[in-house]
């Protein structure tokens, strides 16, 4: 268990991961702020070291294409990419799921466009919330290093077949150097069997992929790659207990920080987890009943876990990093409203959406947010949603 | 197919709707989408195959006799053939008319 630790920026760190994860198509276009991932990965195939086909796409559209195909003949596949990449290539992105083309992106989320922007924020990420993609939040460079293994395992899972989206925070993970825990090739090995995709595209057995599908025929493809997604739970489960069991790093759907006694819990998703538990540290010793839940399993959506973890408790303070314009609020606010209702003790919801465009939100910001939202909540002040930091 | 499209079950899909059946398309009958249809004059059909080369769907076969004709199983009336024939021996009629 566990290998040698190292100091080394995240972007690095995914690189490497993927490189060990022994990926054999890369196609990818760079963007800040995942440039150094693609960087580092172009050395890796470069110098040697990594046995894997790179592909300097001339267009996100291309690159989401290149590994549709390269997952079709049953290669490992990675791709990385942000903000204008990833819509770019949205109109392919819906096709991987749609295919059940597993892969294996890492997203460093960064605002959309406009105003432009290259600094962090969830917005890209909740453009493709719906399109039938495994997502998943980490929270540290450990975290990410650790989620490359675990998402090709749940991806190339004859099980899943999914497509699976690493999320992780532009700059605030991928620009920051951090202690990471390496673990041994033979580790990997163990845990990531050969990837085996018994329709592969091949000419001693052809298949038709991503044939046209008239009225007659839409609804049920759609259902059964909603089952598809849904379905993939057992195998995300037993990926992440095995990786526990290998490196003694257990991960989970739903992860909550001393929440069980809580009467408030402030709800994150990504790296806004640990300035939460440093602050509920905080204003525990001054004797508020507060705790963190983190949403780790965004698609798909974890309801029991969430429910087992919330209900009971007076509030929740949940901060959202994106914007649904004209709609009920942010997106995860909304989505744990709707998966709370008519739930028995079902906790009120305060929505925060902080952190747009890198705005910093600092440990103070963190404690003006649980108090204010506790105070809300008390009040009963809890429609709608509070651009934290708005000025006027 | 094994089954008409409107008659399979959800669970009966592959992941991804993947299709393993070698041709299948062939089962699916576009002529059916045709509200023209193309009428060739055998006698001034010179046998140049333009008309089996335009067509986008592959719909034109050459008859025993030697000159072309559209398949009209798989033929959707578009016209193309009529429209590229060089001695202008193909003619839409309308559906309705027959």
């Amino acid at each position: 268990m566990g290998g040698k630790r190292k100091g080394i920026e995240v972007s690095l760190a995914i690189a490497e991961a993927v490189g060990q994860a022994n990926a054999d198509v890369i196609a990818a276009y760079p963007i800040t702020p995942q440039t150094h991932i693609v960087e580092h990965l172009s050395e890796l195939v470069a110098n040697g070291e990594l046995d894997a086909e790179f592909v300097p796409v001339e267009s996100e559209h291309s690159a989401m294409s290149v590994c549709c195909g390269s997952a079709a003949v049953g290669a490992r596949t990675f791709t990385s990419t942000s903000s204008q990449g990833l819509a770019l290539m949205s109109e392919i992105f819906f096709i991987a799921s749609s295919m059940r083309l597993p892969m294996v992106m890492a997203l460093a989320n960064r605002s959309l466009s406009g105003p432009l922007s290259i600094w962090n924020d969830h917005t890209d990420t909740m453009m493709v919330r719906d399109a039938g993609w495994i997502h998943v939040f980490v929270e540290n460079g450990q975290d990410a290093y650790d989620h490359m293994f675990w998402s090709f395992r749940v991806a190339e899972d004859p099980d899943v077949l999914l497509p699976v989206a690493v999320n992780f925070d532009g700059f605030i993970l991928t620009h920051v150097i951090e202690p990471i825990e390496y673990e041994e090739d033979e580790t990997i090995k163990r845990y990531l069997p050969e990837f085996r995709l018994k329709n592969a595209l091949h000419p001693d057995k052809p298949v038709s992929m991503g044939c046209f599908a008239m009225p007659e025929i839409y609804t049920e493809a759609q259902m059964s790659r909603e089952d598809g997604l849904v379905n993939s739970y057992p195998a995300i489960i037993k990926a992440w207990d095995e990786w526990g069991s290998l490196t003694g790093r257990q991960y989970h759907p739903i992860e909550t920080y001393r929440a069980d006694d809580a009467d408030y819990c402030i709800v994150t998703m990504g790296s806004y987890g640990e300035t939460a538990m440093e602050v509920v540290d905080t204003l525990r010793e001054e004797g508020e009943k507060v705790g963190v839940v983190k949403i780790r399993l965004w698609r798909p959506f974890p309801f029991d876990e969430f429910q087992g973890a919330v209900l009971g408790k007076k509030a929740l303070i949940v901060i959202d990093r994106a914007i649904s314009f004209g709609g009920p609020g942010g997106p995860v606010a909304s989505e744990l409203r709707s998966a709370l209702y008519k739930k028995e003790g079902a906790p009120a919801i305060v929505n925060y959406i902080a952190g747009l465009a890198g705005r910093d939100v600092s440990r103070n910001d963190f404690r003006n947010i649980i108090l204010e939202g506790k105070a809300k909540a008390e009040s009963g002040d809890t429609e709608g949603f509070i651009l934290y930091g708005l000025r006027g | 197919m094994a089954k008409p499209m409107e008659q399979i079950k959800w669970r009966e899909l592959e992941p991804g709707a993947v299709v393993t059946e070698v041709g299948s398309a062939r089962e699916y009958h576009t002529g059916t989408w045709r509200s023209a249809r193309p009428v060739v004059d055998s006698k001034g059909c010179i046998r140049c195959g333009v008309c089996w080369l335009f067509c986008p769907d592959a719909a034109i076969i050459q008859a025993a006799e030697g000159h072309f004709e559209a398949d009209l199983t798989y033929c959707k009336g578009c016209g193309i053939c009529a429209r590229e024939c060089p001695t202008g021996c193909i003619t839409m009629v309308t559906e309705e008319e027959e």
